[in-house]
């Protein structure tokens, strides 16, 4: 009954909440996006496990380890995990972590609210795993859960239904927190058209979870009442079809990539200015640019069905979509560039993982503009080039910009310095082994290697060899990064108030570790673009 | 309202709350108790039980926080102006929520039928007849009948329609201060929905008795019953809002410039009605 006493001692002033308490009901903006950041850490190195599954029994032709049934989940919820339990959290906790203090609100509009989205995750995870002990194990329809196979299988298969609901509350609430945040307390004078791309970036990533999750929900609801109540939504026999699951499901689908493609713009958009000690290049342009890749994300679900077979005209309005995604894509690259042209540049480890970002993103991007190609893709679809284009968008994208995030906000956040020289070895390391991973997985492709196999064609055994090689040494490195974290959490050397002298942003004019309830008072503010902080005054805090 | 917010430079951030992880408990067992319901198991039962149970506990100790923080005057004009865009966006996922529905009833209407009935299917469909309602095709083995347009479902539609003047009633009265014409009006609309309700309890049993239409009864079946119930269950939680918002006003609750609660209620049902319109014209109608 600790809390009612809390209640009752009113919200004037409260201090910071102690043990266990302090996470479970917390609603505190930094707690919740700390154990945002824990958990889908927690949950990378889970899917990171499946993942090593799947490269061991690669590492040879014929079946090693696994019997075909196991290897299908272990894909499935690799994907599933990865996609649901570590990306979309990171980026959530990333936003709840820094948004308040970039924008200079008190914290998260609902607070509250913040915390069950968060809370709803391990549940959902939970189900995710438990699913593998239950008879049938778990679903194995591939992370796209398609129709018939997902009519079909067992129990797994409905936990992972029951998961998905689970976690799309979750992200509807948090996305609905981080916009109400940005539109309603941006401090006086953060105008929106002056605001970090970062906050524009969550916002409009947040706008596309609004938009597509309910439709995910919609859509495995369906194949729910078609496995248990009689329906045929997928089943032709009673005028259905299993071609619009594909419609639905990549409806939210390409949406969805985006959704783990936009907040890692926005991070690489705060990190290359602040170390090349420079504005962001053409930030109207990026703002415009982001915006159009949220509207086009709509109109191109159907590039992932070059093969399921749809009329001409179709194909090719889809196609064309899709390759003009590539002209907003291509403006943030070379906007990224022409920030650091001629800027005087150093690298620190947030740097070069943003560096690694672009380059090999634009790698990952060119890969999916070859895709594009309705007439190309009926040749790649399903093949490892497939695979090979979309973990350079989100291993190389999404997971490497969320390093960059962390290394650059580690001392704001904790108050102490990482140690350089082990994030500079997980950034070398990481580059080297991820390429060695998965740029053979291209060849793999073109040769006509298909996805989602336990075992393939002896021709493939070099490359496939060299690609489990590259993932166990890309995980090992991983524990890299984890040391450096747990150590500099307790050991590293006190952080001074600005430890990049670039970042000119509202985050880094605060004092450092940011104080617990920062920002109690709105700050007065004069700023430009990309939230560069002109002038401060007020904006009380408190520990 | 928009001068307070603008001058406003705190915000009411609550205190550390034990109601979010009950809810996560909540759906928890609700997720496991349902994925063993669904396959038959009888420990299924109880997890939906247990679910159900803490959910409510959870949304009485919720809400009752927020309504206490709220008459505490806690939530001034920037706070209100959060609730606002909040439940704004909320009622958008809703709308692509149904917007899933719909999609599946059109494609299957205007494509999948016209497909399966084309040339290229007699092979494997020669009696195939793709007419909607979907009476003939394999997986469809009752016959049974469509629904009347005109019978209930045109009484619901007056009936959801004088719920949203009714509605309207008491905002204006909210508004002007008229707290006669605001519980009366919110009372109406809280017995139009319960009227509904009822109408389309009886129309189920109508369609399943006499009508013999069921959820296995094809792609006619299907989306008949999953867009007409899941606006169903729209409507009761809209009604079950409404009911706590009349509560609250025959409490004295709320006054001509604070009452957001209500006017989230009233959204809310406007947006319930507007499906139904919808589902009367595609559902029913054409
Ligand atoms: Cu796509």
């Amino acid at each position: 009954m600790a809390m009612t006493d809390i209640a009752q001692a009113g919200h004037g002033h409260h201090g910071k909440p102690q043990g266990l308490a302090r996470w479970l009901f917390a609603t505190n903006h930094k707690d919740i996006g700390s154990l945002y950041l824990w958990f889908s850490f927690c949950m990378f190195l889970s899917g990171g496990v499946l993942a090593l599954c799947i490269r061991a029994e690669l590492f040879r032709p014929g079946l090693q380890f696994f019997q075909p049934e196991l290897f299908n989940q272990f894909t499935t919820l690799h994907g599933l995990i990865m996609v649901f339990g570590a990306i979309m959290p990171a980026f959530t906790g990333m936003a709840n972590w820094m948004l308040p203090l970039m924008i200079g609100a008190p914290d998260m509009a609902f607070a509250r609210m913040n915390n069950w989205s968060f809370w709803l995750l391990p549940p959902a995870a939970a189900l995710l795993m438990l699913s593998f002990i239950v008879p049938g194990g778990a679903a194995a329809a591939g992370w796209t859960l398609y129709a018939p196979l997902s009519t079909q299988m067992g129990m797994g298969m409905d936990m992972t239904i029951f998961a998905i609901h689970i976690m799309g509350l979750s992200s509807i609430m948090g996305s609905i927190n981080i916009i109400v945040t940005i539109l309603n307390l941006r401090a006086p004078g953060m105008s929106l058209m002056k605001m970090p791309m970062f906050a524009w970036a969550s916002l409009i990533t947040a706008f596309l979870i609004i938009a597509v999750m309910p439709v995910l929900a919609g859509v495995v609801t369906m194949v729910l009442t078609d496995r248990h109540f009689g329906t045929h939504f997928f089943n032709a026999a009673g005028g259905g079809d299993p071609i619009l699951y594909q419609h639905i499901f990549w409806f939210f689908g390409h949406p969805e990539v985006y959704i783990m493609a936009l907040p890692a713009f926005g991070i690489v958009s705060q990190v290359i200015p602040a170390f090349a000690r420079k504005p962001l290049f053409g930030y109207a342009s990026m703002v415009y640019a982001t915006s159009s890749i949220g509207v086009l994300s709509f109109m191109v679900w159907a590039h992932h069905m070059f093969v399921t077979g749809m009329p001409a005209a179709a194909q090719l309005f889809f196609m064309y979509a899709t390759m003009l995604i590539a002209v907003p894509t291509g403006v943030k690259v070379f906007n990224w560039i022409a920030t650091m042209w001629e800027g005087s540049m150093s690298f620190e480890t947030p740097m070069l993982f943003a560096v690694g970002f672009i380059l090999l993103f634009t790698i990952g991007g060119l890969s999916g503009v070859t895709l594009s190609v309705a007439a190309v893709d009926v040749q790649l679809h399903g093949s490892y080039y497939v695979v090979a284009h979309f973990h350079y968008v989100l291993v190389a994208g999404a997971l490497f910009s969320l390093f960059a995030a962390i290394y650059y906000w580690f001392p704001k956040m904790t108050g102490r310095l990482y140690s350089e020289r082990l994030g500079k070895l997980h950034f070398w390391w990481s580059l080297l082994w991820f390429n060695v991973t998965f740029f053979p997985m291209h060849f793999l492709g073109l040769a006509g290697m298909p996805r989602r196999i336990p075992d393939y064609a002896l021709q493939f055994t070099e490359f496939n060899q060299i690609a489990s090689v590259g993932a166990f040494m890309f995980g090992l490195g991983q524990l890299i990064f984890l040391f450096n974290m747990l150590r500099s959490l307790r050991h590293g050397a006190p952080a001074p108030q600005l430890p990049w002298d670039g970042a000119n942003t509202l985050e880094w004019r605060i004092p450092t570790p940011a104080p617990y309830h920062s920002f109690v008072e709105a700050p007065q503010l004069e700023v430009k673009e990309n939230g560069v902080v002109v002038r401060l005054s007020g904006g009380r805090h408190e520990e | 309202m928009t001068v307070m917010s603008r001058s406003q430079t705190h915000y009411f951030v609550p205190d550390p709350s034990r109601w979010p992880v009950v809810g996560a408990v909540a759906l928890f067992c609700l997720g496991l108790g349902a994925a063993f319901a669904v396959n038959g198991m009888p420990a299924g039962r109880w997890g939906l039980l247990a679910g159900a149970l803490i959910l409510l506990y959870m949304l009485l100790g919720w809400f009752g926080d927020v309504i206490r923080e709220s008459l505490r005057g806690n939530y001034q004009g920037k706070e209100d102006l959060s609730f606002r865009w909040g439940m704004g966006w909320f009622i958008f996922s809703e709308v692509m929520f149904f917007a899933a529905f719909f999609g599946a009833l059109f494609w299957v209407r205007v494509v999948s039928l016209p497909t399966l009935g084309s040339a290229d299917y007699k092979l494997l469909y020669p009696d195939f007849d793709a007419a909607w309602p979907l009476a003939t095709g394999p997986g469809i083995t009752d016959v049974y009948s469509a629904m009347e347009a005109l019978g209930l479902p045109a009484i619901n539609t007056l009936v959801l329609l004088t719920s949203g003047a009714t509605v309207t009633l008491a905002h204006w009265g909210m508004l002007s201060g008229d707290r006669f014409q605001l519980k009366w009006g919110l009372l109406a609309t809280v017995c139009l929905g319960v009227l509904f309700l009822t109408l389309q309890v009886h129309e189920y049993r109508h369609a399943i008795s006499e009508l013999n239409l069921t959820l296995a009864s094809g792609a006619y079946g299907m989306t008949f019953y999953l867009l007409t119930g899941f606006h169903g269950l729209h409507v009761l939680l809209g009604t079950i809002i409404l009911a706590v918002v009349w509560l609250r006003v025959m409490r004295g609750h709320f006054d001509e410039r604070h009452h957001f609660a209500f006017e989230a209620a009233s959204w809310y049902w406007h947006f319930v009605d507007v499906v139904w319109l919808l589902l009367f014209v595609f559902v029913y109608w054409l």
